[in-house]
């Protein structure tokens, strides 16, 4: 029964996902049947090909392992749902690797409220990856708050790229 | 060793040249900075005292001393903001004694004060340095004292005699002869070092206290200035350690799951007010230093951080998200519920209470600029005034006398650290070493 539910959710993520690629197609029908079809044969592809360790370098959705945030925001944002599908399924596959989920924020305001900022931002991608699938056992969350940017320009361009999520995996 | 005979011969040559003041390095020590050190002054000086610090004397036998001492006390009493100093080239006439101050010329050059002073010889190798603090209109002399000290410690003779002065001029104690805590990180990701640094309050005698490869954050001094606490990521996630600065021996005092961050000792240094998240999210513990355990004081889903002690150690500031975005909050160190405090500006974040717990420093975020506030209650409900430039300014510091902070900026991708009057009126780079500069932590006074 938890298995089910959690395939449930994995496929809602999947229509959620799938739906927002979509909308950058201006051609795509919104007729619920095509959304049914695309969300089979998406869930279709993936069981039909379990992972191996080598597809966290070689699958173009597991070698995604950032997820970025809006301003002040630990909502995780629709385009980023596929990723979070992918790595729950990974994890789950693999209880050999640990996962963690480091926190991150942009330079403004104060660094000891950007730790909460970035854990806050950790502990939303470490409920969504659960939620998927994902064994809550083999997830940790460290938050970074601004003091691992990855860029240092002071512009939105530049903020947005730091806040962020990065999904970090080791093996046991 | 030619490295050091050279500096010194080049000094010796200076002086000889009649050009002393110029040959001071800023600071000691390699990889340090050669900026000079600029006073910039906004909305005048209207309110400032006029003072001349008239170059001291050297009466010593043997090589002149490398610091000279006046330099420091002009330098400090100009950037607190309370002093306007006549600068060393207008200084037209050079006594050293009280006795022949012509006072005409001073107030000619409407001056209110002036210091006069002289080195001489002291036993073992030290200084004597004697000085007299003049009120010209009155032409009464205020001050006359002497204090010795090593040559290597002339810098902190100098803040001693600023210190003197400040005092008996504003009824003010002066805080100097104090000592600040920053933190340094120096190289490109992932390969930065950080440091937590230890230097006198004008950023010279900068000291390493400790060394890491991952971060290190948030400084603060014990209430005797033995000890700091702070953060560092070494062990892979975050963990609180205090250090005594003499030994450089260390302790964990914090390491749960989550968060460990924000460590704020109490004024009476037997408690240690911190931010753990392990329940959770974000909320402030009390640590009984002592016994180590530990007393949850907050208890809300929101961030609940940075928390500081009022002087009186009965209440906590902090900062918390409770209502939407971060404002200030007041609870009891026993706990209950907490009030805001502040209510202009859409984010204010870390404060720093002024010794007589009136002021309350933070920074203020209104869109994408950030600065400095600063929210006076002597007065009534209290004002809130900007006192930094911004755009990306934060963690303020009250020196223990309330009369200036220091704050973290940026000058392009690096981080700056900037001195600033409490009425934001005199600002000033501190000069510091190259590389990005942040998390400053004014001391408390020093005892003699």
């Amino acid at each position: 029964m938890n298995t089910s539910l959690r395939l449930a959710i994995a496929a809602l993520l999947c229509v959620t996902a799938v739906g927002c690629a979509k909308k950058v197609k201006p051609t795509s029908s919104t007729q619920p049947s095509d959304s049914t079809s695309q969300n089979a044969s998406t869930d279709r592809s993936s069981e039909a090909g379990p992972y191996t360790e080598a597809s966290l370098n070689s699958d173009s959705c597991l070698r995604q392992r950032v997820i970025y945030f809006d301003l002040d925001r630990t909502e995780i944002r629709g385009e980023f749902q596929a990723q979070i599908a992918c790595h729950s399924k990974f994890i789950r596959q693999f209880p050999n690797y640990n996962v963690t989920l480091e926190g991150n924020a942009d330079e403004r305001g104060s660094r000891e409220y950007n730790l909460g900022l970035g854990e806050r931002r950790g502990n939303a991608v470490q409920s969504a990856l659960s939620s998927a699938g994902a064994p809550g056992t083999q997830l940790n969350v460290v938050s970074y708050g601004e003091e691992r940017p990855t860029c240092k320009d002071h512009s939105e361009d530049c903020w947005s790229k730091n806040r962020r999520v990065e999904i970090v995996y080791t093996k046991n | 060793m030619p490295a050091n005979y050279i500096p010194r011969f080049a000094s010796l040559l200076l002086c000889l040249l009649g050009m002393a003041a110029q040959a001071q390095s800023p600071a000691s020590g390699p990889g340090l900075s050669s900026d000079v050190p600029t006073i910039v002054i906004r909305d005048g000086t209207g309110s400032a005292l006029p003072i001349t610090v008239v170059p001291f004397a050297f009466e010593g036998v043997g090589a002149p001393a490398e610091t000279d001492v006046s330099d420091v006390v002009r330098m400090d009493l100009a950037r607190s903001g309370k002093f306007k100093t006549l600068d060393k080239k207008d200084v037209v006439e050079f006594p050293s004694r009280g006795g022949d101050i012509k006072f005409p010329t001073w107030n000619l050059l409407k001056q209110s004060y002036v210091v006069v002073g002289r080195m001489t010889d002291a036993e073992g190798g030290a200084m004597r340095v004697e000085f007299e603090l003049y009120d010209v209109p009155k032409q009464e002399r205020l001050l006359g004292l002497a204090i010795t000290g090593q040559r290597s410690d002339l810098r902190g003779v100098g803040h001693q005699v600023a210190d003197l002065i400040y005092e008996k001029i504003t009824g003010v104690r002066g805080a100097f002869w104090t000592r600040i805590a920053y933190v340094t990180a120096a190289g490109v990701s992932p390969n930065i070092n950080y440091a937590l640094m230890v230097a006198d309050s004008d950023g010279y005698n900068p000291q390493v206290l400790v060394r890491s490869r991952e971060p290190l954050l948030s400084p603060s001094w014990s209430p005797d200035g033995k000890k700091l606490a702070y953060v560092s990521f070494e062990r892979g996630d975050s963990a609180i350690y205090i250090q005594e600065i003499a030994t450089g021996s260390r302790q964990v005092v914090s390491n749960r799951k989550g968060i460990n961050g924000a460590p704020a000792f109490s004024p009476d240094g037997s408690k240690l007010a911190l931010t753990l998240s392990y329940l959770g999210n974000p909320d402030i513990f009390v640590m009984d230093l002592g016994s180590r355990e530990t007393k949850r004081l907050t208890n809300h889903f929101s961030i609940d951080t940075e928390a500081q002690w009022m002087p009186d150690g009965q209440t906590l500031v902090f900062t918390s998200d409770r209502s939407g975005k971060p404002q200030l909050y007041q609870v009891s160190a026993s706990g209950g519920d907490a009030t805001r405090l502040t209510f202009q500006g859409e984010y204010n974040a870390k404060s720093s209470v002024s010794y007589d717990g009136k002021m309350f420093a933070m920074a203020q975020g209104t869109g994408n600029v950030y600065r400095i506030a600063v929210l006076d209650r002597s007065t009534g409900a209290g004002t809130m005034k900007p006192i930094s430039p911004g755009s990306v300014d934060e963690s303020p510091s009250f020196a223990p006398n309330g009369s200036m902070l220091l704050y973290a900026a940026t000058d392009g991708p690096r981080g700056v650290l900037y001195a600033v009057s409490a009425d934001g009126r005199v600002r000033q780079r501190l000069v510091l070493a190259d590389g990005d500069v942040r998390e400053p932590s004014w001391g408390p006074f020093r005892q003699r």
